[in-house]
């Protein structure tokens, strides 16, 4: 498809906004100003409208296609949500007007909004509190990282050392890496933290350990079976148990990570509570602390005074700072907040049962179409490898050619030929019985007719593209490569 | 249950399938004593219930009011069609566009946006959008400590103080230090900045228009800053881009801006979007998400995530950052709004908004008391000098319906009496007078 | 064996050594080419920069994959192969002649390498 700058005419632009203000050479000096206009496009609105109408018809999404991209729980999104977060009351709402004197009270609806939601992951996670100003997971990460860096400076201690499991996701130590610290790989063994590892690490670098950053379930859809061993050994050397939340969808009330023993969580409210991915973002990454890291946390905090208004606290002594320019990606929070508040305790937690219910059945119907390493019951996501002589890639791109979005491919790094599926709890069992027949077909003719396999996608607007030129040459703009 | 699909005779027959009793079973990995007994929930609601309570709390916020409040966010007009394109959820339900074959929409929209970026600002290329404005900065910032390998940043005092806030926030665990540079009378010190270069210095990060508003023309500064081998990394209002000189012309090596100001409501706060562009010399160390143009084997044209080995899935511990996305909607937000606005209606928008604020500037210092803070040229945003505390005067307006702008004395000791004022489309004459005289009363 | 030249010098971290007198030349494997894939990027040292036996001087990038250069010697730059920017494909058709990617002045004698038949050794080991 041409670019909306190849479709461009010059002249003709829109006419969305017309005024009869002076030109800004009448307002300001000639060398402060560019020399030539922006070579954008000028286009109509229907131009415009036609062109991203037609590109929108090249994506597979959630609302046209099964998603089942591990690691990513790509639900369902319910529409109400969208028309509850553009309502103008909020959309308009400056940020800073909650920041001038009288402001807070021209801000209240979206004030309680902020603390309402806390309260509400307070009581799901077990946390004390939670700072929403994290933009994304890996934003939350980051928080979270330097949170518990902070505690131990507090204590005038200078620890280095992020201990990082081998099955982690990549953002876990470049998060760990951009706060600073070091990372120290901990080898697992059958797909889980060994405590016995673990040990071994503490005492190696004994008091220079901040932490272990722990995905739970971790990434093979496994649960961890020897969690309070791990919290004690790192109880023991005050170090601090951080949890990722990627796979909250898994233990949605099954379990509450405070109560487990973690310190600190970040939270992704476009997987666990149904905000849209957004083609890659927004997302955002709320972090929930015990009273340990309480008193670290980002500037401001929405506080309810005696009177029941909210106001924003920006005295914090002991903060690290802000993260955020503001208090969150505020149209996401309401958007989770909206499908908390519908779903209610009870439709949380059928959330994780349905979720982990369709995994497992998905799982054990594909047992004998995918090599399936791990035999128990899995969480809300599970992996499997390419039969013998066949390619996770062929397969996720063949998948493609059926209509179905590819599951995860190539992690974790410790599986081979991987395909992680996370089907989520939206998604019927007449869907992942199609998906699984049109696996059994595709595996089938692979065995037949590896090339054939190997040229899929045909059916999409593209074949397969060829990356490696693409990165030599770096055609990244219209006017480059 | 709301949004699950199962009939209770498609549980039974999916448990018999798994081999266990009942969904409890599925969850005995979980020790015992971490189980919750019950989460103490609210009950559900149904779903008008839910978008009712939702109208009363929106409508308990104060956007109603005449405000003339910016600080580098700022109430534009945005076209129905950027609501309508972004809207369709072709876009905004599908993920990173990871299988390239089924995300030809999004990639293209991404190739699209930073070809849009890279033409405004006038540098090589731009990633696919970072968080906002702020982390931009940082990044930037960063890029030039890896590339430099020095550790020093000077920060001109008279960047956004939000933006300052959160890079000191971000290199508190790094070796890397800041050196500002102090503002006079809200006017960046280009001198100061010429001569704060050494050898330590891995970057020059200043502003255009500058957080009060001053529009100034970086060139030395960064002619300087280069003659140190370091970076020059400017932050810009992508609106007065459309205008003013641009970072390329200036010869910036990173420009980054918070991309808020086009196609994204104000949202008390968030999503917004980062904008960074650079050098072709440094894309190596430009982080987050790029798409580029390739061919598949019918040599048809497409476009995919490249550079990838930079990123944290790859690199781990040694990416350039450990963003994992960008800010997908919100760039094609970005874009369809530049797309519908042109060249010609941005810098339109420019325009009525300088005249605006010149208009405000005129009408609110004929008060008894109230003058501009400097002479400097100004873009839609300028510092005023109020008699009394602009927190206190700021406050009584607000209970009038006003929001005159916002009271810099927090972030700059001794400015307790400046007032910054903004002006973009949704003002009108009209609004002005109504603040002039609301603000006579009280002065 | 062909991809294993017996003249050369070999690091655990599959980098080669050419000795030339004062000077050495410094390369990447087959091996380590072929486990990278197609290789689109390689990020070089300049002429002057000082290499430390052991630490890192530059890094290969493949479409999927990134990997560090860890100097097998210690010495100066005297040149880095600028073919290599416009042609990092060099990298994969040629490793051990027109792929070669820094010229070093040693500053100490190349200590602690395999020889050809040590590093074959190696790489075997290493596919277990």
């Amino acid at each position: 498809m041409k670019t909306i700058f190849a479709e461009s005419v010059p002249g003709r632009g829109s006419r969305f906004f017309a005024s009869d203000a002076p030109a800004a050479a009448k307002m300001l000096p000639a060398g402060l100003l560019r020399s030539r206009p922006p070579r954008l496009p000028e286009c109509s609105e229907l131009d415009v409208v036609r062109h991203f109408t037609r590109l929108s018809r090249l994506n597979y999404s959630v609302d046209a296609n099964f998603y089942p991209l591990g690691s990513c729980t790509m639900k369902y999104n319910p529409k109400f949500t969208e028309y509850v977060a553009g309502l103008p009351g909020f959309a308009r709402l400056h940020p800073l007007l909650a920041q001038l004197g009288r402001g807070a009270a021209r801000t209240q609806g979206a004030l309680r909004c902020l603390h309402e939601i806390e309260v509400l992951l307070c009581e799901i996670t077990g946390m004390e509190a939670f700072t929403l100003q994290p933009m994304a997971g890996a934003n939350g990460e980051f928080t979270g990282v330097s949170l518990m860096a902070a505690y131990h400076r507090a204590k005038g201690r200078a620890r280095a050392k992020m201990l990082i499991p081998d099955s982690a996701h990549g953002t876990n130590p470049a998060s760990a890496a951009l706060a600073g610290l070091e990372i120290v790989n901990v080898e697992s063994r059958d797909g889980m933290v060994d405590p016995e590892a673990l040990a071994a690490c503490l005492a190696e670098h004994d008091g220079d350990v901040v932490g272990l950053m722990m995905t739970c379930p971790n990434t093979l859809g496994l649960m961890e079976s020897r969690l309070p061993e791990i919290v004690a050994l790192l109880r023991g050397a005050d170090a601090l148990l951080y949890y990722d939340g990627a796979n909250m969808n898994a233990i949605l009330g099954k379990m509450r990570v405070g109560d487990a023993g973690f310190d600190v969580v970040h939270l992704n409210l476009h997987k666990t509570f149904a905000t849209p991915h957004g083609g890659g973002g927004p997302g955002s990454g709320p972090v929930g602390v015990n009273a340990r890291l309480l008193p670290f946390l980002p500037a401001p905090r929405v506080v309810k005074g005696e009177d029941g208004d909210f106001f924003l606290n920006d005295n914090l002594p002991q903060s690290i700072g802000a993260v955020g320019p503001f208090y969150g990606s505020f149209a996401v929070i309401v958007k989770a907040l909206a499908y908390m508040l519908r779903l209610g305790g009870e439709g949380l937690e059928r959330v994780a049962e349905y979720a982990v219910l369709n995994a497992n059945y998905l799982k054990k119907r594909l047992q004998n179409v995918l090599d399936i390493p791990f035999e128990r019951i899995c969480a809300h996501e599970f992996v499997a490898s390419a039969p013998e002589g066949l390619r996770a890639l062929d397969i996720a791109k063949a998948l493609l050619d059926r209509g179905f979005h590819a599951p995860t491919v190539y992690f974790p790094l410790i599986v081979r030929e991987c395909l992680m599926a996370e089907p989520t709890e939206t998604e019927s069992k007449q869907t992942l019985d199609a998906y699984v027949e049109a696996l059994r077909e595709i595996v089938e003719q692979g065995g037949k007719d590896p090339a054939g396999l190997a040229a899929a996608p045909l059916n999409m607007p593209v074949r397969r593209l060829d990356e490696t030129t693409a990165a030599r040459r770096m055609a990244l703009t219209e006017d480059m490569g | 249950m709301p949004f699950i699909p199962h009939t209770p005779r498609e549980v039974e027959e999916m448990l018999a399938v798994v081999g266990v009793r009942g969904l409890d079973d599925l969850f005995a990995d979980i020790p015992p004593e971490m189980r919750p007994a019950r989460l103490n929930l609210p009950k559900g609601q149904g779903e008008a219930a839910v978008c009712s309570y939702f109208e009363k709390l929106a409508a308990r916020n104060g956007t109603d009011m005449v405000s003339f409040l910016g600080a580098g966010f700022y109430a534009h007009d945005i076209p129905k069609a950027v609501d309508a394109l972004a809207g369709r959820s072709e876009f905004y339900t599908a993920y990173t566009p990871y299988q390239a074959e089924c995300s030809q929409g999004t990639l293209q929209a991404i190739f699209e946006f930073q070809t849009a970026v890279s033409r405004l600002m006038e540098m090589d290329c731009a990633n696919a959008s970072v968080y906002d404005g702020g982390t931009a900065l940082f990044e930037a910032a960063m890029m030039a400590v890896r590339a430099t390998r020095r550790r020093v940043l000077v920060v001109d005092e008279a960047v956004n103080p939000i933006w300052r806030k959160m890079l000191a926030t971000y290199i508190a665990g790094l070796p890397v230090s800041l050196k500002t540079v102090p503002q006079k009378n809200g006017v960046s010190d280009l001198q100061a900045l010429i001569d704060a270069p050494d050898k330590d210095c891995a970057a020059v990060i200043v502003q255009n228009p500058n957080f009060f508003g001053v529009v100034a023309d970086y060139t030395e500064v960064f002619a300087k800053a280069r003659l140190h081998k370091a970076f020059s990394v400017i932050s810009v209002y992508p609106v007065m881009q459309a205008v003013l000189k641009t970072p390329g012309e200036m010869g910036a090596d990173v420009a980054v801006a918070e991309g808020q100001s086009l196609g994204q409501p104000l949202n008390f706060g968030g999503p917004y979007l980062g904008l960074m562009a650079c050098g072709k010399e440094h894309i190596r160390q430009l982080p987050g998400r790029i798409a580029g143009r390739a061919s598949d084997p019918d040599g048809k044209t497409g476009y995919v995530l490249t550079l990838q080995a930079r990123e944290q899935h790859i690199r781990r511990g040694k990416a350039t950052s450990n963003i994992c996305s960008n800010q997908a909607l919100c760039a094609l937000r970005a874009l369809a709004h530049l797309c519908l606005l042109g060249p010609e209606g941005l810098a339109r928008q420019a325009e009525y908004g300088m005249d605006m604020a010149r208009q405000a500037v005129r009408r609110l210092t004929s008060l008894k008391g109230v003058e501009p803070l400097n002479d400097e040229p100004y873009g839609n945003e300028a510092a005023l000098r109020l008699p009394a505390p602009a927190e206190q005067v700021a406050a009584a307006l607000v209970e009038k319906g006003f929001v005159p702008g916002f009271p810099v004395g927090r972030y700059y000791p001794g400015m307790e009496n400046i007032l910054l004022l903004a002006c973009t489309e949704v003002n009108r004459p009209g609004h002005i007078a109504g603040l002039a005289e609301a603000m006579g009363d009280l002065l | 064996m062909s991809n294993t030249p017996p003249d050369l010098l070999y690091s655990k971290t599959h980098e080669w050594v050419r000795p030339e007198g004062e000077e050495a030349v410094i390369g990447i494997t087959f091996f380590a080419q072929e486990a990278l894939g197609d290789v689109t990027y390689v990020e070089m040292p300049r002429e002057g920069d000082a290499l430390t036996a052991g630490g890192e001087f530059g890094s290969v990038e493949s479409v999927k994959a990134a990997s560090e250069l860890v100097s097998p010697v210690s010495g100066t730059v005297v040149a880095a192969n600028a073919e290599l920017e416009t042609a990092p494909e060099t990298l994969n058709s040629s490793p051990y002649n027109e792929g070669w990617i820094v010229r070093v002045r040693l500053s100490a004698k190349p200590d602690g390498l395999m020889d050809a038949a040590a590093y074959e050794a190696h790489c075997a080991a290493e596919k277990h």
